[in-house]
């Protein structure tokens, strides 16, 4: 019996990464706009490798910021429609759980690309190696922390029919602590400073949301159902 | 199927004073009944008087403006998961994901609900008439195939409770008399039913009504 | 004295006693703000380095004061709402929303006005100011959201959501702000307040303090009482009180039947 909330658990992200590989047409999306809003930058200020070097860490940050929101605004829409999100809401099984599946399902197809393809949009953007290093690091670390944050703005405004802008508006002064402390640290690794510190904030930050905000998201799914 | 003794001089599943209100309007207030095992109750209603409100209310996906509604006598607000296990709900949209085949969905089902027994899920699709759809997309079935599919739920999740939102919606001649089959069978075990249906049930057994434009 | 809490919780009840209470708070209110402002603008000596300018903080530190506090008032009105589905609490928490919001607005404004002699430009990334515009945002979005959902009630559950989830992020956005800004800025600009503020500065402070909360509840009460009558518009007390007793036709539509 001990072992079923569990069993639940995995089969929704089961389910959730089998329906994305069955649209695996559309997983490249949120990335290709990642790698876009990324290359505006040079082609909006300038392409000279200091100064790109210098607004590097803002800019790749700020990319992740929009194409987490942007891919978000699906997390619950289609459950929702559907009908799934309320049968998975009837579930005597513990609902904080099978939405923590759910965002985990999406973070391995959006948020983890994401971190795959730091490297290429470092040397886009002429980081040294120090910082494309921390880059990975901050977005491994960071990224989740988007999803989990963003999941609550979702799941608040999943009912609507707008919720897309207010989606932004809702979620973005939440982000803000992320981007400080994550490019930060992107910075300071190019400096040659270190970063433990700043890692260890984005560490503790994901830990306060692992455990704080499944039980938000599912409080604010309930709300949305009735 | 065992059910359990009460603990309060009241049905096994009741509803005392519920009050709903959308929008602004009070659809209904004031709604008590109690259920019973082997008891089927047929909600009626204008369009618009509110019987999907009840229903999503009654399951607990919505909260009603006042009232409390109770199973075995406790109240469902504050012993949500022994309720749910006890429940099946199948409402207007059949929850069912078009994207994955009607076995991957019933999987999920079972891994929701998880029951002491694993049933076949095979013969569970013949049962309900869906041998041979086994392994195609849900979303390239009809849309008596794909209610076809959310009735399987009921076989499968072992509920005492059934709150059906018009169950027979787009169900053939056959499907409406199997369904039929069905709901009496489950309620000379000794189940329960909520349901809203446009037409008449052909019940063998008693059919007790509530209408909502007297609430 | 429960009792009395509970009276409160009831609508017709606190639509009485928060009539009552108006005009003495804001009696109250206006007083502490009189003397508030003399002490500050007359009384008190001009600062060594910033002259005059620096009275502006007399309305600025309170708004600011404010503007954090009536977020974490919205929060936890949220949480009883949502917790003991108490009506009041929701009402509460949704008429503050605006009047938390104004307060940001004018902290904003006035530390603006303020820094304009001491930086010489209207805006600058302090670490306050970015505090309080991203603590605006917040408030806007918590209004955005309780714009877009129709039903009041939902409406209530949803904004107690996002305010609790605000309000635990709050702290958080603080720290990490102040420490982005003596990253990039150093120390020289937080120069808002003094570790020792001399006795003559501090009351009319204080006094500020005071008159800017007893008005956010005035207002509050006076917006509550408004919210109420609205929600409550169908109800007989509501009628009685407005001297219309006839039935309105789209009280219940099982009467339009």
């Amino acid at each position: 019996m001990a072992s079923r909330p569990l069993s639940a658990f995995w089969a929704i992200l089961r389910r959730d990464l089998l329906l994305a590989f069955r649209h695996r047409g559309e997983l490249a999306n949120p990335l290709l706009f990642f790698l876009m809003i990324v290359s505006l930058y040079p082609l909006g200020i300038s392409p000279e490798p200091d100064l790109l070097r210098a607004i590097a860490p803002g800019a790749v940050w700020i990319a992740a910021l929009l194409s987490a929101l942007f891919s978000m605004e699906n997390l619950f829409r289609g459950d929702f429609q559907d009908g799934t999100l309320e049968q998975i809401a009837l579930s005597p099984q513990p609902l904080p759980l099978l939405l923590a599946a759910k965002i985990l399902a999406h973070w391995l197809v959006s948020g983890l690309p994401m971190i795959l393809m730091a490297p290429v949009l470092a040397l886009l953007l002429s980081m040294p190696a120090a910082a494309t290093w921390a880059l990975v690091y901050t977005l491994a670390l960071g990224t989740p922390l988007l999803s989990l944050i963003g999941a609550v703005g979702t799941a608040l405004t999943v009912g609507l029919k707008r919720g897309g802008v207010l989606l932004t508006l809702l979620v973005m002064p939440l982000y803000i602590p992320i981007l400080i402390f994550a490019t930060n640290a992107v910075s300071a690794a190019a400096a040659g400073l270190p970063i433990s510190g700043q890692l260890y904030f984005l560490a503790a930050l994901l830990v306060l949301a692992l455990t704080l905000s499944p039980l938000a998201i599912a409080a604010a799914v309930r709300i949305s159902l009735g | 199927m065992e059910y359990p003794k009460l603990s309060k001089n009241k049905g096994l599943f009741s509803a005392e004073n519920l009050e709903c209100i959308r929008n602004d309007r009070v659809l209904f207030s004031r709604l008590d009944f109690s259920l019973d095992p082997g008891e089927i109750l047929h909600v009626e209603g204008e369009n618009g008087s509110g019987k999907t409100s009840l229903l999503r209310i009654l399951c607990g996906l919505s909260p009603p403006a006042s009232g409390e509604i109770y199973w075995q006598g406790e109240s469902v607000r504050k012993n949500r998961g022994r309720f749910l296990e006890k429940l099946a709900y199948i409402g207007h949209q059949a929850g069912i994901k078009g994207d994955l085949t009607p076995l991957e969905n019933l999987a999920l089902v079972l891994k929701l609900h998880p029951a002491d027994s694993e049933p076949d899920l095979s013969e569970v699709l013949t049962h309900v008439g869906l041998q041979g759809h086994e392994d195609v997309p849900a979303r390239t079935l009809s849309a008596g195939q794909r209610q076809r599919i959310a009735l399987a739920r009921l076989l499968l999740q072992k509920a005492v409770l059934w709150i059906l939102d018009e169950p027979f919606t787009s169900l053939d001649v056959q499907g409406r008399a199997w369904l039929q089959d069905l709901l009496d069978r489950h309620l000379k075990k000794g189940g329960m039913i909520i349901l809203t249906a446009h037409h008449l049930l052909e019940s063998s057994l008693p059919v007790r009504k509530l209408c909502l434009n007297d609430y | 004295m429960w009792s009395f809490f509970h009276k409160l919780a009831s609508p017709k009840h606190f639509y009485r006693i928060a009539g009552a209470w108006i005009p003495w708070l804001g009696g109250i209110t206006l007083l502490l703000m009189v003397v508030g402002l003399y002490l500050g603008l007359w009384v008190a000596p001009p600062d060594y380095q910033q002259g005059d300018s620096y009275r502006i903080m007399f309305v600025h530190v309170p708004a600011a004061w404010m503007s954090l506090f009536i977020y974490v008032f919205m929060a936890v009105c949220g949480g009883i709402g949502l917790i003991w589905n108490m009506k009041m609490a929701d009402i509460m928490a949704m008429t503050s929303a605006p009047i938390g919001a104004s307060f940001t607005f004018l902290a904003l404004v006035t530390g603006s006005i303020w820094g304009k002699p001491m930086w010489g430009t209207w805006w600058v990334w302090d670490a306050r100011l970015t505090s309080e515009l991203i603590l605006l945002f917040l408030y806007l979005g918590y209004i955005a959201l309780q714009n877009a959902i129709e039903d009041p009630r939902t409406a209530a559950r949803a904004g107690a959501i996002l305010a609790i989830v605000g309000s635990v992020n709050i702290p958080i956005i603080h720290y990490s702000v102040e420490w982005w800004n003596t990253l990039h800025q150093g120390p020289t600009v937080t120069r808002m307040d003094k570790p020792a503020i001399h006795s003559s500065m501090l009351w009319p402070l204080l006094l500020m303090a005071l008159a800017f909360q007893l008005y956010f509840f005035t207002l509050l009460l006076m917006r509550a009482r408004v919210e109420l009558l609205y929600r409550e518009r169908r109800s007989r007390w509501v009628r009685e009180l407005m001297g219309n007793l006839q039935p309105s036709p789209l009280s219940n539509n099982r009467e339009v039947i």
